[in-house]
C-alpha cells in the first residue's frame, strides 16, 4: 500500500481571508513576525501500489481535491506495509 | 414551458424555486433528482441554493460530479437555459459551465440580508425584462459569495458583456463586484443573490419575478420563430 497525503492551499496571489484573519488573531495574542498565513485543508488517503502513479493522484488532485482556479496542491507518498 | 429543478442531497431553496414556477409564473415544473440522466423533456433546467452534499471538500464540488451533472452538461451545449443560483452558481462553477470559483466571504461571516444590485446586461435569456442599468434589490444568503478568477478571465466577462447583475455595494468581496454572470454563449447563468425568494409583493420584495418572466419571454420568442 502507499499512503498519499495531499496538501491544498489557495493559489499564491489570491487573496486569503481565513489566513488574514488567522494570522491577525495570532498578532492579538502577541505572536509576532508572522506572515502570509494561507489556511488550507489536509488529505490522507491509502491505495493501492499499483494504482498509486504520479499521473493518477495528479489527476485526483485536479480534477476534484483541488479546484485548480484558485488552489494550488502538492503532495507526498510513502510505501506502508499492507494493513 | 417546462421547467426543471435539480434536487441534491441538501439543496434547501429547491421548494421556492418550485414554487416561483408554479404558483407565481404559472408554468409547468417537476423536482429531478441528482440519480436521473436525461432532460429530455425540459425547456429550461434550474440548480436551486442550499448545501449539496453538505458543502463537503468545497461548495458544489461534490454535486459537480453528480449523475445528472452529464444531461446538464448536454442541456447547456444544446443552448438551453440553464440558472444556478446560490449553490448552484457553484456547481456551475465546479463542473466548469461557468468561468471562475468561489471563496469564503471576505470578511468570514455568512451574509443573510438584501441587498441592492445592478442589471449590467438586460439583453441575455433571464434580464430581457429588465432596463439596463435599472437597480433592484434581491436577497442573498451565502458564506462563500467571494467571486475570484485570474484577470484575463475577468477581462474576458468584461468585453463579452458576461456580467449580468453587479453589486451596488459590495458585501463579500466577489472581484469586479460580480453577483453573477453567464456563460459567452449567454444560455447559462449563476448568480449569488435568490431571485425565487423575491417573486411576489406578499414576500415584500418580487424584484425577482422579471428573471423568471424573461427565461419565458425569451422562450416563448424562440418558438413562435420555429412554429
Amino acid at each position: 500500500m502507499v499512503k498519499v497525503k495531499v496538501f491544498v492551499t489557495l493559489k499564491e496571489g489570491v487573496l486569503d481571508p481565513q489566513g488574514k484573519a488567522v494570522e491577525q488573531a495570532l498578532d492579538a495574542r502577541g505572536f509576532r513576525g508572522v506572515s502570509e498565513m494561507r489556511v488550507g485543508k489536509y488529505m490522507e488517503f491509502y491505495m493501492d501500489h499499483e494504482a498509486a502513479g504520479d499521473q493518477e493522484i495528479q489527476n485526483m488532485c485536479e480534477q476534484l481535491l483541488a479546484n485548480p482556479v484558485i488552489e494550488d496542491y502538492r503532495y507526498e507518498t510513502e510505501e506502508v506495509v499492507s494493513k | 414551458m417546462r421547467f426543471a429543478v435539480i434536487v441534491f442531497p441538501g439543496s434547501n431553496c429547491d421548494t421556492d424555486l418550485f414554487r416561483a414556477i408554479e404558483e407565481v409564473l404559472c408554468e409547468e415544473v417537476d423536482y429531478v433528482s441528482h440519480h436521473e440522466t436525461n432532460l429530455e423533456n425540459y425547456d429550461a433546467v434550474l440548480l436551486p441554493g442550499g448545501f449539496s452534499y453538505g458543502d463537503y471538500l468545497r461548495s458544489g464540488a461534490i454535486a459537480s460530479f453528480s449523475n445528472i451533472m452529464p444531461a446538464i452538461i448536454d442541456f447547456a451545449e444544446s443552448g438551453k437555459p440553464i440558472l444556478g443560483i446560490c449553490n448552484g452558481f457553484q456547481v456551475l462553477l465546479e463542473s466548469g459551465l461557468l468561468p471562475g470559483a468561489m471563496k469564503r466571504n471576505e470578511h468570514l461571516k455568512f451574509i443573510c440580508q438584501t441587498t441592492p444590485l445592478i442589471v449590467e446586461n438586460n439583453e441575455t435569456a433571464f434580464t430581457n425584462q429588465y432596463r439596463l442599468q435599472e437597480r433592484i434589490n434581491l436577497p442573498i444568503a451565502h458564506a462563500e459569495g467571494n467571486y475570484e478568477c485570474d484577470e484575463g478571465t475577468l477581462a474576458d466577462l468584461e468585453k463579452n458583456h458576461q456580467v449580468v447583475f453587479r453589486y451596488a455595494d459590495n458585501p463579500n468581496g466577489s472581484k469586479g463586484d460580480i453577483a453573477g454572470i453567464v456563460n459567452e454563449r449567454g444560455n447559462v447563468l449563476g448568480m449569488m443573490p435568490h431571485p425565487e425568494r423575491a417573486v411576489e409583493q406578499l414576500l415584500g420584495n418580487d424584484d425577482g419575478y422579471k428573471l423568471f418572466q424573461s427565461i419565458l419571454v425569451h422562450w416563448r420568442e424562440q418558438h413562435a420563430v420555429t412554429s
